[in-house]
């Protein structure tokens, strides 16, 4: 950091969001999040927290505190690899992997990730060929990818993608299974049910 | 009864000769296989940070079509060799098993589709089949060119240990090391085993994802090791394919092959190169003869 932008970090009660915390903590056995003592092994054992501006410890300090929009704009959860590590080492058995998954989707459903960072373009991407063809096209997602992001790079990348193709390890054609139909009729209703779940107020997780 | 194969995205591209090889030494080990039919994406990373829910919804798919394939009998047995894939069912069913509410959406929404899924599919990852169903005996009793002189750093990544270490030490695996020295293959020690080689950021986030698969293939390198086995696409994938950025940026000083452990156990048996996939390798594994005359020296140029 350059600047000191401290005036910025401030944030007085009226400014934080009070069911910030249960709302993320809903997620199934996601309870034990409220009993984080911030030890802080997370962060230590996380491979990607020295390139994080949140380290996973104060995103759950955050997350508990309600700094909803810090923890929702914020890279911490977009660099989260899903390793595990942390869930793994984790003294108070909070699966912190999975709360970086309901950070990760309440920040696409609110619309205020980063935008143009990869990570959650390549998210995207990869979702909504899923969910057209039921496969992922590898090489179909890294072009999307680049154009969405740094169309720039994907030239930079032709030598890796040549030399894979090169080696029948990327194709052209796009993978597609034979079930689209009954596919399509699975997500309608699982999209259903998990509204009505949300109506019935049992459920208000992300 | 023969495993329900479940070969995930990665396998039909850049984890090519992850298939190729897999399907060789089953076949050599008479292990009968059969391929899931219309199996769909597993719901992995990517897609479980869109949609939790339809996630799951996808890998029950992918189970209650392979409890049909078996004709619902109750031993049914998934080979699943992509870890993220192995992790994405294994998950699911998890979740499916410890949350009724959640099992209960899944349920309709698969009913809605003609579907069912009643829970029994196990989720095997070819290292747990090999060394627990098949055994190290029948393994080494197969092989034909033993894997002699090759020192082997045998990396498992995070998503086969983690969270759930169901066949393996979460901290410390060894079955792939078991099956390497089983072939007559020096296995070296080493610290790396389970860290992170970056996942998709290598593709994204390149100065972040670069430097955690850096760190993995270094440390292999300077343990002097002829090969680093691998048993996920993404890891081979990442570690293999951007050894040349790598070693313009941090100066690798060298290359490492990087190698399916299936690969591996393939050449032990004498299978040929073709057959394994080894052609599609960026980085060509160093010549057997030549390892083996050396007593494991390192041929790398």
């Amino acid at each position: 950091m350059d600047k000191w932008h401290g005036w910025d970090k401030i944030r007085y009660e009226a400014a934080l969001d009070p069911h910030f915390g249960t709302k993320i903590a809903s997620i199934p056995g996601g309870d034990k999040l409220l009993a984080c003592i911030q030890c802080g092994t997370c962060s230590g054992v996380c491979p990607l927290s020295p390139y994080m501006d949140y380290t996973p410890r104060q995103i759950i300090a955050m997350i508990r505190a309600g700094f909803k929009a810090e923890v929702l704009s914020s890279y911490t959860t977009w660099l989260c690899a899903s390793c595990y590590s942390c869930t793994v080492e984790c003294p108070k058995e909070i699966k912190i992997t999975d709360v970086m998954y309901a950070v990760k989707r309440l920040a696409i459903q609110e619309g205020v990730y980063p935008k143009r960072f990869p990570m959650p373009v390549l998210a995207h991407e990869f979702f909504r060929s899923v969910q057209k063809n039921g496969r992922s096209t590898e090489s179909r997602l890294i072009v999307r990818l680049y154009l969405k992001t740094n169309p720039f790079k994907m030239l930079k990348q032709a030598m890796l993608g040549w030399n894979l193709w090169r080696r029948g390890r990327m194709g052209m054609g796009v993978e597609s299974i034979k079930g689209k139909d009954e596919l399509q009729r699975l997500f309608v209703a699982m999209d259903k049910e998990t509204r009505a779940e949300r109506r019935t107020g049992q459920e208000v997780r992300p | 009864m023969s495993y329900i194969y479940f070969p995930g995205c990665s396998l039909r591209s850049t984890g090519r000769g992850y298939e190729e090889s897999l399907l060789e030494v089953c076949r050599a080990l008479d292990l009968p296989v059969d391929e899931l039919e219309d199996w769909n994406c597993c719901g992995a990373t990517s897609y479980m940070s869109v949609d939790e829910s339809k996630a799951f919804a996808l890998s029950a798919r992918n189970l209650a079509l392979a409890e049909k394939q078996a004709h619902s009998s109750s031993d049914i047995q998934m080979m699943v060799p992509c870890a993220a894939c192995y992790l994405g069912l294994n998950k699911a069913q998890h979740y499916l098993k410890e949350f009724p509410d959640i099992r209960a959406r899944v349920n309709k929404a698969l009913s809605s589709a003609g579907l069912v899924y009643s829970g029994q599919a196990r989720i095997r990852h070819p290292l747990d089949i090999f060394t627990n169903d098949v055994g190290l005996d029948k393994i080494a009793a197969k092989m034909t060119k033993p894997l002699k002189g090759m020192k082997i750093a045998c990396y498992y990544g995070c998503q086969l240990v983690r969270p759930y270490a169901d066949f393996d030490d979460q901290h410390n695996p060894t079955t792939m090391g078991k099956i390497m020295t089983a072939l007559g293959a020096e296995v070296i020690d080493w610290p790396l085993k389970t860290r992170c080689c970056g996942g998709s950021l290598t593709g994204t986030i390149e100065d972040v994802g670069l430097r955690l698969s850096y760190v993995i293939l270094a440390e292999a390198h300077k343990r002097g090791c002829d090969a680093i086995a691998t048993a996920c696409p993404l890891c081979q994938f990442n570690l293999e394919c951007y050894q040349g950025k790598m070693n313009r940026r941090y100066g690798l000083n060298g290359t490492v092959p990087v190698v399916y452990f299936t690969q591996l156990m393939g050449m032990a048996f004498g299978l040929s190169e073709k057959k394994l996939g080894l052609k599609r390798l960026f980085v060509p594994l160093p010549e057997r003869g030549a390892v083996a005359a050396e007593g494991g020296a390192h041929v790398r140029g």
